[in-house]
């Protein structure tokens, strides 16, 4: 057993775990608004983080693009919620997923068309140089989990403690006595919209300077994102990064270790592993288990 | 009376003959999908999904083709170019070739993309016999002109590739320790296959590890190769995740000798993102100018290139090899197509391309040639070592022929 | 650390169809509904029969891949639509009934028409084995085992130590049958008759099925598990059972699927395909069977037109026509059809 190879391999999950955290959060967040996953997240992400880009190309400052960004995609968010969804407001579950759907086939092609296929870099704010380990978690790396543990301090201060997350909540949770409670659900929603692509936004641009940005780069993302979310507990924003980190070191570790299936089957023994753990805790680790009314 | 009908006799003479010889001199011939004003080409390409990166090499053909239409056509004929989007999905690949041969009547199909897409429909366009031209994959089945006398390759094969590759290292670092990192599916599995094949055994491999393209990043593989003990690096990735290893490698100090693939040679698209720094002393192979290389500034075909991307193809990226790719395989089918002349029926289609000899194009590296035969289908087997001094590729050694025991 | 308390009712991932038709006696335009309903049957019957002499071998072609995805839908449809259990994962069912009749028509030469029993056999099973363990899970995170399941698939399906039955990456060409007894019809009609009796059967079956108790006890599951469960239905054995019935016929049109586009690879049944299919389910209307006809039509056609808008932007103007149709059809062909039949029966009275 190489003691050294399986701690690389752990720093190294936790680097790319970092970036399942980030994006496990945006899902968390659009799930605790309006109870389902949106596939498009991870091309909103995707899709601000070119936005990002084109503002620096254009000459903008790293910070100055950063939170023009943010601003923009949280309106972006808010907006597409307000358009593309009222009017199938009463439409079934199952139509509302195809529109997610459309969407992310929409943004996909836009941000080719615009930007084309051909990888582009993304600077860092932190520096390239080695933080732990020779090189195995960078200065990238660190500074990437510093802020998503920021952006979870923050979301957990926003639920807990402040009134319009309480009033999000109460929407998500119940939106029939929250209307009569006085909440405006449908604004409630379009928050949440905004705040998930916000925060894919920031993501996305933490992101990009690890896999180098193109419109494809989010997809295997979103996916583990999704993975690391459930298997956390969807409703808990904390459950979702400790799923990011566990998803990152699980992967890593079973691609290096596990004998003749381990290096062609890393994903879906990473699946399996998410599933097992569902199949014990069917509502994740971490989250509220359902209790329904008959 | 008797003039008269002298006359109309002559004249029903002079008709007659008139046909005769107007039938023998013209000697047109046609398939389906080529007249007098019109050659009809197919082709199917990513234009969507996860392989559309590659779609650029559809859009630049077609603007080609707008070129040449503008600057007078073949031999007189405009070429219509109907190009759709397969998505990489094998039995999209299918209705869409069979929509081009059936619906659209193309003369032929020229630079389909992809090995499972070409591989399934490559029976049904030997049934049909309909030429399945230049194929946009460097897989070695290619040039089986027996069993399959209307499919032919273009690029050079990624066996060929890796044949040179361990060429290379048996001269030069016999003593190494190889670690592979391949795309998990046909055209890493090849390449790798190629490398295996021209070591026969000589050398060990300690570590070859696959990704698969919904990989996020690949450094956990390079995390182990490093540990693996490996002093040679062949790096068979796609240019996004060859960016993402040079650059993981040099993060965490592992300094092999790194030999890749030439699909990510590209100096703008590949190694400007990973650093240049990082990317010294990177060993690869090539048969075409890199377009972001500094060396072929003042070059006339590279600026004709230029000139023709600037004025049909603005929006394509001049970084990426990918146009270049896509020109100089347009070159190719208009040269097969002029060496038709008259006679465009596909049998003939077939017997010009492989009756290419010592074919020039501008873009390709000097020395490199493309030929063909009646017994080779190969039209290009020849490559040129290079190595990245941080700014641009220097040629090392001689122009290599990646040798295959015929297929 | 949670920061909002989970819903307090359940949500199922799939709402029943909330227009109801009216009776069987309802009149329109002076015949009853049940009288229209056989005269649909009749000439979608006539139209589906006449049709391949008609038109172009390539449009035969398409209109056969057209039944296969119908096929697939109407898997998906069973288990989502009629037991309310949500699937991401049917390209992986798909994938094995396409395998299974490869494997079987290349490596023991056996005919095509001998391996669509055995790829649904093969389904059935694998389907309910992976029912059983999926009990436990609802909604999303049943979504995301299956979506697992569609993932693994083309992984699976290119692991080098099976290479020697899969193909690996390169895949398995398959020979595409002639017209037997020397019929005089082109190997395309040959197939598209075979497909469409196939298909045929297989929609006989499902009708009788969602009809029969059985049929009964899925959609009560569906629309309150809990309550069916206290009613006497053995609903793990109903869930499990309705994913394997579901994934044995996806399975069958992926064999069928097989044998029409003559080839089968890994990138052919990624989860690209497993989203083609539910887009296809909704479109189509879930819960309805015929609906899923137009799922497929739909599947096979809309990236066409799509591509013939804009090669460039395909993709957005899909997004774009997928937009539109649920705007104009939210709960999909079928609840459109629904809504227009009850308004006109409802104008008679």
């Amino acid at each position: 057993m190489n003691w050294e190879l399986l701690l690389h391999q752990v720093l190294a999950g936790l680097a790319t775990g970092g970036i399942y955290a980030c994006i496990a959060l945006a899902v968390v967040m659009i799930y605790q608004a309006i109870d389902h996953l949106n596939f498009a997240q991870g091309e909103m992400a995707m899709f601000s983080t070119f936005i990002a880009w084109q503002l620096m190309n254009w000459g903008c400052p790293y910070w100055v693009a950063f939170v023009l960004t943010i601003a923009i995609s949280f309106v972006g968010g808010l907006a597409i919620e307000r358009i593309v969804f009222k009017p199938i407001h009463d439409a079934p579950v199952l139509s509302h997923i195809v529109v997610f759907i459309a969407l992310f086939s929409i943004i996909n092609s836009l941000a080719g068309w615009i930007w084309d296929y051909t990888i582009k870099e993304f600077p860092t704010p932190f520096g390239t140089r080695s933080l732990i380990g020779d090189g195995l978690i960078s200065a990238h790396d660190g500074g990437m989990i510093g802020v998503t543990l920021v952006l979870l301090l923050l979301l957990y201060l926003f639920f807990r403690h402040t009134r319009i997350g309480l009033a999000m909540r109460a929407a998500a949770a119940n939106p029939e006595s929250a209307r009569l409670a006085g909440i405006r659900v449908g604004w409630m929603v379009a928050l949440g919209w905004g705040m998930a692509a916000a925060i894919g936004a920031v993501a996305g641009m933490l992101i990009a300077p690890v896999v180098f940005l193109e419109p494809n780069m989010m997809l295997g993302i979103l996916l583990y994102g999704f993975a690391a979310a459930v298997v956390g507990g969807l409703t808990s924003p904390g459950g979702a990064v400790i799923g990011g980190f566990s998803v990152g070191v699980i992967e890593n570790v079973a691609g290096t270790f596990i004998p003749y299936f381990g290096r062609e089957l890393k994903l879906t023994i990473a699946l399996v592993l998410i599933v097992a753990v569902l199949l014990v805790k069917p509502s994740g680790l971490f989250g509220r288990t359902v209790v329904s009314r008959v | 009376m008797l003039l008269h009908r002298i006359g109309l006799t002559a004249t029903a003479a002079l008709g007659v003959a008139a046909l005769v010889v107007g039938t023998t001199v013209a000697e047109k011939k046609y398939d389906t999908g080529a007249t007098d004003t019109e050659i009809k080409i197919g082709n199917t390409n990513p234009y969507s999904g996860p392989a559309s990166a590659y779609g650029t090499i559809g859009k630049t053909i077609t603007a080609f083709f707008n070129k040449v239409n503008a600057e007078g056509g073949i031999n007189g004929r405009k070429v219509n170019f109907i190009s759709y989007d397969d998505g990489y999905s094998p039995p999209k690949t299918v209705e869409q070739a069979r929509k081009l041969v059936e619906s659209d009547e193309v003369l032929f199909l020229f630079n389909t993309l992809g090995t499972p897409p070409n591989t399934a429909i490559q029976k049904y366009m030997n049934s049909k016999k309909v030429p399945q031209l230049f194929v946009a994959t460097g897989a070695t089945k290619w040039g089986d002109h027996k069993d399959f006398p209307w499919t032919m390759g273009w690029q050079p094969t990624y066996q060929a590739e890796g044949h040179i590759y361990a060429k290379y290292l048996l001269e030069h670092h016999p003593q190494g320790k190889i670690g592979i990192l391949y795309q998990n599916d046909d055209y890493g599995k090849d390449y790798v296959k190629g490398l295996k094949d021209g070591l026969v055994g000589k050398m060990p491999i300690v570590a070859e590890l696959p990704y698969e393209t919904t990989d996020p990043t690949v450094d956990s593989q390079i995390v182990s190769l490093k540990a693996s003990g490996a002093d040679v690096f062949f790096n068979v990735t796609t240019p996004k995740f060859a960016a993402q290893a040079i650059k993981k490698s040099a993060e965490i100090g592992w300094k092999p000798i790194h030999l890749l693939n030439n699909v990510s040679q590209s100096v703008g698209g590949v190694l400007q993102p990973a650093g240049l720094e990082n990317s010294k002393g990177i060993l690869s192979s090539y048969y075409l100018k890199d377009p972001t290389d500094p060396q072929w500034k003042d070059d006339a075909a590279y600026k004709d290139w230029v000139a023709f991307m600037e004025k049909y193809y603005p929006e394509g990226d001049r970084t990426s090899t990918f146009p270049v790719y896509g020109y100089t395989a347009s070159q190719t089918v208009v040269q097969v197509l002029k060496q038709c002349g008259d006679e465009l029926t596909r049998a003939n289609v077939m017997k010009q391309a492989a009756n290419l000899k010592d074919l020039s194009l501008g873009m390709l590296l000097p020395g490199v040639k493309i030929n063909t035969s009646a017994t080779d289908w190969y039209p290009i087997k020849q490559m040129q070592m290079q190595q990245f001094d941080g700014q641009r590729w220097i040629p090392i050694g001689p122009i290599l022929s990646g040798e295959l025991s015929g297929t | 650390m949670e920061a909002a308390p989970a819903a307090i009712e359940a949500t199922t991932a799939a709402t029943p169809s909330v227009v109801r038709l009216p009776p069987a006696q309802a009149v329109i335009g002076g015949l009853t509904l049940a009288r229209w309903r056989q005269l649909a049957i009749i000439a979608a019957v006539v139209v589906a029969v006449v049709l391949p002499f008609f038109v172009k071998n390539f449009l035969v072609f398409q209109l056969t891949l057209a039944i296969v995805y119908a096929l697939a839908i109407l898997g998906l449809n069973l288990l989502t639509g009629f037991n309310g259990q949500f699937s991401l994962g049917h390209s992986a069912f798909y994938a094995i009934g396409a395998y299974t009749a490869a494997i079987m028509m290349d490596k023991w030469d056996i005919d095509y028409y001998w391996t669509l029993p055995v790829a649904g056999v093969v389904c059935l099973v694998s389907g309910f084995l992976f029912g059983l363990p999926a009990l436990r899970l609802e909604g999303i995170y049943l979504a995301l085992a299956t979506f697992a399941l569609a993932i693994a698939a083309p992984q699976i399906l290119k692991f080098s130590p099976l290479e020697h039955w899969t193909g690996g990456v390169q895949g398995i060409v398959v020979i595409k049958p002639d017209a037997p007894f020397g019929l005089p019809l082109t190997s395309d009609q040959w197939i598209y008759f075979f497909t469409l009796g196939v298909a045929a059967v297989l929609y006989i079956c499902a009708v009788n099925l969602v009809n029969s108790r059985t049929g009964r006890a899925m959609k009560a599951i569906r629309d309150n598990a809990i309550a069916a469960g206290a009613m006497g239905v053995n609903v793990s054995l109903y869930k499990s059972l309705t994913f394997g019935v579901s994934a044995l016929y996806t399975g069958i049109a992926g064999a069928l699927g097989a044998v029409v586009a003559g080839f089968v690879a890994p990138d052919s049944f990624t989860f690209t395909l497993s989203i083609q299919l539910f887009v296809g389910l909704v479109v189509g209307g879930v819960g309805s069977i015929p609906g899923t006809l137009f799922g497929g039509l739909f599947a096979l056609f809309a990236p066409n037109v799509a591509e013939s808008v804009s090669k460039g932007l395909a993709g957005a103007v899909y997004g774009v026509i997928l937009i539109l149709v649920i705007y104009v059809m939210p709960s999909g062909a079928a609840g459109l059809v629904r809504l227009i039949v009850s308004k006109l029966a409802r104008s008679e009275r």
